[in-house]
């Protein structure tokens, strides 16, 4: 994923008139880029063709459902450790060889390095936390989501 | 919420996202071998149950300029936490807000919010506009930047049984 802001001009006011759009939805129907063209005043090839320059350029990251990944099965727990400095990259190591690590971060706080399991089941949860802190000898604590509120979160282009 | 295996397909087909097409659930349902009714019928289905947060464009939030983030964490009164994370989480520069266990004693927190901004000072500035909302219920707060991406991995889907 690009990490750096586009250049400038490298949008014009239409591409910011459908990143605003269609971050709010996009049509369950035969024809959606017509549909969703429509509202934006914009024929249907048009907006095919600067969705695919947008994903292109990097402007976008992703154009399609959005699946809760707890809904199709499985469980998700964050998880953080408080990792001595001296330690830090051999733990790394130790706790990224674990498949059930799906992303770690290292962070600014004396709890400094945070992850998420991703496992099958939510019993697997707890133990492979026991056998991440049974390997790195360091304390695993665990953060489930105990409720998630609506995300109101939007980029203005 | 179960999903059957014919809607395990259709999310592993669309994983990569939709087709640039003017037909792109008939380019999918052809695809998977189903009619596309029954494809816009599961789909419609999927949103329905939250299965489907929604079907959108996700802009890169880096490229359009908001180049800093924080993890802003919030010890709040458990009797306002609900509330008060709904308040949180319909910002518009939030993208995470959960509820989560306090582990006493060294972290009092229980909201967790994801604040996005073009700058570090940005962030600050929006954080302290929550704690303004936080109001009274507020107790403690902080704020955690990532410093290294150690490691990220797409969302992998167990296969049934696997």
């Amino acid at each position: 994923m690009r990490r750096a802001a586009l250049p400038e001009g490298a949008l014009d006011a239409t591409d910011r008139r459908i990143l605003n759009a269609l971050q709010e939805g996009f049509p369950i129907a035969p024809r959606p880029f017509a549909e969703a063209g429509a509202a934006l005043g914009l024929a249907e090839q048009e907006l095919i063709d600067r969705i695919a320059r947008l994903k292109e350029i990097g402007a976008v990251t992703r154009f399609g459902p959005f699946y809760d990944a707890e809904a199709m099965g499985g469980a998700f727990c964050l998880c953080a450790m408080a990792v001595p400095e001296a330690q830090f990259d051999r733990v790394t190591e130790i706790v990224n060889a674990f498949p059930e690590v799906a992303h770690n971060y290292a962070r600014s706080h004396r709890l400094n390095m945070w992850f998420v399991l991703a496992t099958a089941t939510p019993e697997e949860i707890a133990a492979t936390a026991g056998r991440i802190d049974a390997a790195t000898g360091l304390p695993v604590l665990r953060f489930p989501k105990l409720k998630e509120f609506f995300i109101g979160f939007r980029v203005t282009a | 919420m179960r999903i059957d295996a014919t809607d395990r397909r259709i999310i592993e087909a669309t994983q990569a996202g939709l087709p640039l097409v003017a037909e792109p659930y008939a380019e999918l349902a052809d695809r998977l071998d189903i009619p596309e009714d029954e494809l816009l019928g599961r789909l419609s289905a999927m949103q329905g149950r939250g299965i489907i947060r929604r079907i959108a464009l996700a802009p890169n939030h880096y490229a359009l300029g908001m180049a800093a983030n924080g993890m802003s964490v919030w010890d709040v009164a458990d009797e306002a936490a609900e509330r008060l994370g709904a308040t949180v989480g319909a910002l518009p520069f939030v993208s995470h807000c959960y509820l989560r266990p306090r582990a006493l004693p060294g972290w009092p927190y229980n909201l967790f919010a994801m604040i996005h901004g073009t700058t570090r000072d940005e962030v600050e500035a929006l954080r302290t506009e929550i704690a303004a909302l936080l109001g009274d219920a507020l107790r403690a707060s902080d704020i955690l930047y990532s410093t290294r991406i150690l490691k990220k991995t797409g969302l992998r889907l167990k296969t049934e049984g696997g």
